[in-house]
């Protein structure tokens, strides 16, 4: 007869032996690799909470640390893979299998490793993917997450960062899986419970606390005249054509520019109230001056952002916040919100082929793309209505049919020139290159072209919803492409026509004066002004104080 | 560092009477552009000093196309340029013109 119990038995067992490790749940930081010798077996499925900011660095390098005698053969799934540890993993031979979403600064070694055959990579997801992966064929059989502070019951104290924690506990908790907790203190009562101690089985306080990347800081000061251009544009050609209330931002400079503008350029459109009121957006810093001025409703983060911790416990009117008054943030949440919640997504890109798909790997990384392609994808399940999403449904669907559905309003933003003067348009994507170099069955594409609804440029913007054929998107494309080869090798006539249907619209067809896009348009010019306008709330890291 | 001339014809001699002014800045991503009322009827004379080899071809569509668009016949400019993009070069060209016609 088939013992339908095998899991619990397992479990049973690596608990029993884990046990003389602990003194109940609590694990001490000596002890953590003897643990997790005892906790893991080969060929499980691990996830070594690593996410777009959080990382439970002390359990990563404690499970570096094992005899790849002893264990070997795991399957890594977690969202992000951005330490070193987390490669030493793979170097070692303790880890064999990769799933995952996002590399950041591993995206050279994580590329180089699959070429010398130390990774087998399954699939590169977007969040939202591999969170219900867990739940359907990649649930982890250990889970090592990370949080601030812990009771002796295990009852976990996130902060801000919940990011992930939660949809991993999940999956791994009513699985019969093993969860270990590395936690900055130990306390007698959390400020909060966001994991029950229910779900927990280990805490190790950690001898440092968990590292948090900065990751949606960017500096107004290193804000540029043409990025500001772009954000005038889009401004004036999307925001107030299409009027979108609830929308995602990218974490790029050109959106940054947007909202730095929102209070100044965005407020003589006339636009405060009409556009940009409900989010879903990480804290991003260069979002103060719009909020101090009235522009923001309300906003639901993925995660937090070192710095910003005060200033949102101080606007829970605009933040979501728990009874203690700080941050609650849930990545799985948000970009639920951001897929069907959000009428646009603005974001920049590295490079954009003559078809509209839009990739940011470049030869020899593979860094993932997070949240990007979910956010920038439009929601096929989608069935309610907002002006924003008919009106691009409409453009879309030009004459035909009575049914028509809505679009998401999927924007792409990038300078014509990259770093280096790299053209940003291209006629083959260099992740072609890369798949085929790695054997890959898919090339890591961030939006398809399907996808994609304009393409900001400082030379204007295309609108791929009123173009009819490919030959149309083509010619749209290399007439935003300025001066690299593809747009030089333009049609001017096709190109002039295209302009005339309004599907090329040039800054003058829109009344944006190119001489008017200066610095002075910025609400705040640098990151002492964003401190500034939050009152003193908002504390940046020291790597951007120059004061 | 690349150096080179580019020689045009505008449709117009620019207005106004200044004799010279500069503009911009020869910082990373930057030019400075000085521009002299130095050239007979509606000749255009552009010397361009760049850092970044290989990108004549792109200075001269950047340079036809602001010529065709502002028509500053009789100017010459001097230009200084630290790996400038073509629209911050535009930029930069456009706002030398209209500081040359609007200065007394």
């Amino acid at each position: 007869m088939r013992d339908w119990t095998r899991q619990k038995t397992e479990r049973a067992t690596r608990m029993d032996a884990a046990a003389p490790f602990a003194d109940g749940k609590v694990v001490a930081a000596d002890n953590a690799t003897d643990m997790l010798r005892r906790v893991i077996k080969s060929g499980d499925r691990v996830c070594l909470e690593g996410d777009n900011q959080k990382q439970a660095d002390f359990l990563a390098s404690c499970l570096a640390q094992v005899d790849p005698a002893d264990i070997h053969d795991l399957h890594i799934v977690q969202s992000g893979l951005v330490l070193p540890e987390h490669l030493d993993l793979f170097r070692l031979g303790i880890a064999k299998k990769l799933d995952f979403s996002y590399s950041g600064p591993q995206s050279g070694a994580i590329a180089r490793a699959l070429d010398q055959g130390k990774i087998e990579l399954g699939a590169i997801h977007t969040y939202i993917e591999l969170f219900a992966r867990y739940y359907v064929d990649l649930t982890p059989n250990v889970a090592l997450i990370a949080g601030v502070c812990a009771d002796r019951d295990g009852n976990l104290y996130t902060g801000p960062n919940t990011e992930d924690t939660p949809t991993i506990v999940e999956a791994t908790a009513y699985k019969s899986g093993v969860v270990i907790a590395q936690v900055n203190r130990i306390v007698d009562k959390v400020p909060r419970v966001d994991i029950p101690g229910d779900q927990i089985d280990f805490v190790v306080e950690a001898p440092r606390p968990f590292y948090v990347e900065p990751l949606f800081t960017r500096d107004p000061g290193a804000v540029t005249d043409s990025q500001i251009l772009m954000a005038m544009i889009a401004l004036k050609g999307i925001y107030a054509e299409y009027k979108p209330k609830r929308l995602n931002h990218g974490i790029g400079f050109a959106t940054a520019a947007i909202e730095l503008l929102l209070p100044t350029y965005g407020e003589k459109l006339g636009l405060r109230g009409e556009v940009a009121t409900h989010w879903a957006l990480n804290p991003h810093p260069t979002l103060i001056p719009a909020i101090e001025s009235g522009w923001v409703e309300q906003i639901h983060c993925f995660g937090s952002e070192v710095g910003m911790d005060r200033y949102m416990s101080a606007r829970p009117d605009v933040y979501f916040t728990g009874k203690d008054g700080t941050l609650r943030s849930n990545r799985l949440m948000c970009q639920n919100a951001g897929l069907y919640a959000c009428d646009m997504f603005i974001g920049s890109t590295l490079q954009i082929d003559l078809a509209g798909n839009s990739s940011t790997v470049t030869p020899d990384r593979i860094a993932g793309f997070g949240g990007a392609p979910n956010m920038g994808s439009d929601a096929h399940g989608r069935r309610h209505v907002s002006d924003a999403w008919l009106k691009a449904g409409r453009e879309a669907a030009g004459d035909s049919g009575p049914l028509v559905r809505g679009r998401k309003l999927v924007v792409q933003m990038v300078e014509t020139f990259g770093e280096g003067m790299k053209p940003a348009f291209v006629e083959e994507l260099d992740s072609l290159a890369l798949a085929r170099k790695l054997n890959m069955e898919l090339a890591p594409v961030m939006i398809f072209g399907d996808d994609v609804t304009h393409i900001v440029t400082e030379e204007g913007i295309a609108n791929l919803l009123l173009c009819r054929n490919a030959d149309d998107v083509e010619q749209a494309i290399r007439g935003v492409a300025g001066y690299t080869p593809v747009g030089l090798a333009r049609d001017k006539a096709k190109v002039e026509a295209l302009r005339q249907r309004g599907v090329i619209r040039r800054p003058e067809d829109l009344g944006v004066d190119p001489m008017e896009a200066s610095r002075n348009l910025l609400a705040a010019r640098s990151i002492r002004d964003l401190v500034t306008w939050s009152d003193g709330l908002y504390s940046p890291p020291s790597k951007f104080r120059n004061w | 560092m690349e150096t080179f001339t580019i020689r045009a014809q505008a449709r117009a001699s620019l207005p106004g009477t200044g004799r010279q002014a500069i503009v911009g800045v020869v910082a990373s991503g930057n030019l400075e552009v000085l521009l002299e009322r130095s050239e007979t009827g509606d000749a255009v004379v552009v010397d361009v000093t760049t850092s970044a080899r290989g990108f004549r071809a792109v200075w001269e569509a950047v340079v036809a196309d602001f010529i065709a668009r502002s028509s500053p016949g009789g100017v010459r400019f001097s230009i200084h340029d630290n790996g400038a993009r073509p629209d911050t070069v535009t930029l930069r060209l456009l706002q030398g013109v209209k500081l040359l016609e609007t200065q007394p």
